[in-house]
């Protein structure tokens, strides 16, 4: 999924498909959290009680992390496509391509 | 095997999201995707995760990009069509090799981890919210900051006018070159 994303912000030339794929690398960073949060390779270096401690630490880690994803997500979509709404306000057509506004 | 067979259905959509050349049906595939992605969740046990997943991701963010979609009109046929050749082809190649890589080093030292070790309250939203306030209160007041400066960001990004004496100029210059139709 994160490969597809990144082919995706390369290949693509609509902003908000690019937008799109972006999102679709965080979900694929939300997926390998919770999937390593809950089948944990942790190697086990001490006593019972310190590993099942590290075992639960390492589950709460991993939501925790998907939690805060979502969240930055969430703010980087709102500003995100009103950034794009105002260019498209502007020039319109939302070709990447011609996107120079900061050329000098 | 769930996982598998859902995983499968999820990586086509995502396949798909790239692929297609419509914006809506690239939108589409997304959210099915996440939709997926919920239900995978809730196969990992992780059942809060699973419904924020839902509520948050496909209940928001893509209708919001539908909205955008389709107020910009960027689904039609003349939208922007792809008609850049190399640039495919590069990125076809990098995202062979990118995938090669993870690959390479992620599933190699994954075979047959199959054992669940979490423990089995691991997606309840008491276990969650305890953590979320004990030990996570720092990033948690970070975040609520962070989304009230999107908030504020994406307000003064819509706003048209700005009702001020003072923003006489401004306004003028917005007049003048025809924002806000």
């Amino acid at each position: 999924m994160f490969t597809c994303g990144v082919v995706g912000v390369i290949v693509r030339r609509n902003p908000i498909v690019i937008f799109m794929c972006i999102e679709l690398m965080l979900n694929a960073v939300n997926l390998t959290f919770l999937s390593f949060a809950r089948y944990q390779y942790v190697l086990p270096t001490g006593s019972p009680a310190d590993v099942k401690n590290q075992i639960q630490q390492t589950a709460i880690n991993g939501q925790i992390m998907v939690i805060f994803v979502m969240a930055v997500a969430a703010a980087e979509v709102a500003v995100g496509l009103g950034i794009i709404m105002a260019i498209f306000r502007l020039r319109d057509n939302v070709d990447l391509d011609e996107l120079n506004l900061l050329k000098g | 095997m769930a996982f598998g067979a859902i995983a499968g259905v999820v990586a086509l959509a995502s396949l798909g999201v790239v692929a297609f050349n419509n914006a809506i049906r690239s939108a589409l595939c997304l959210v099915l995707t996440f939709f997926l992605l919920a239900v995978l969740y809730f196969t990992l046990n992780a059942q809060f995760l699973g419904i924020i997943q839902i509520v948050v991701y496909t209940g928001a963010i893509m209708v919001l990009f539908l909205f955008v979609i389709m107020l910009l009109n960027l689904g039609g046929i003349n939208a922007v069509m792809q008609k850049r050749d190399p640039k495919i082809i590069f990125g076809g190649v990098l995202g062979f090799a990118l995938f090669s890589l993870v690959a390479a080093q992620v599933l190699l030292p994954l075979q047959g981890v199959t054992t669940v070790r979490a423990p089995d309250d691991f997606g309840k939203p008491e276990y969650l919210g305890s953590a979320l306030f004990s030990n996570y209160v720092w990033p948690f007041e970070l975040a609520s900051i962070l989304l009230l400066i999107g908030i504020v960001g994406s307000i003064l990004l819509a706003k048209r006018r700005i009702l001020s004496p003072a923003m006489d100029a401004l306004n003028a210059e917005d007049a003048e070159r025809g924002v806000g139709e």
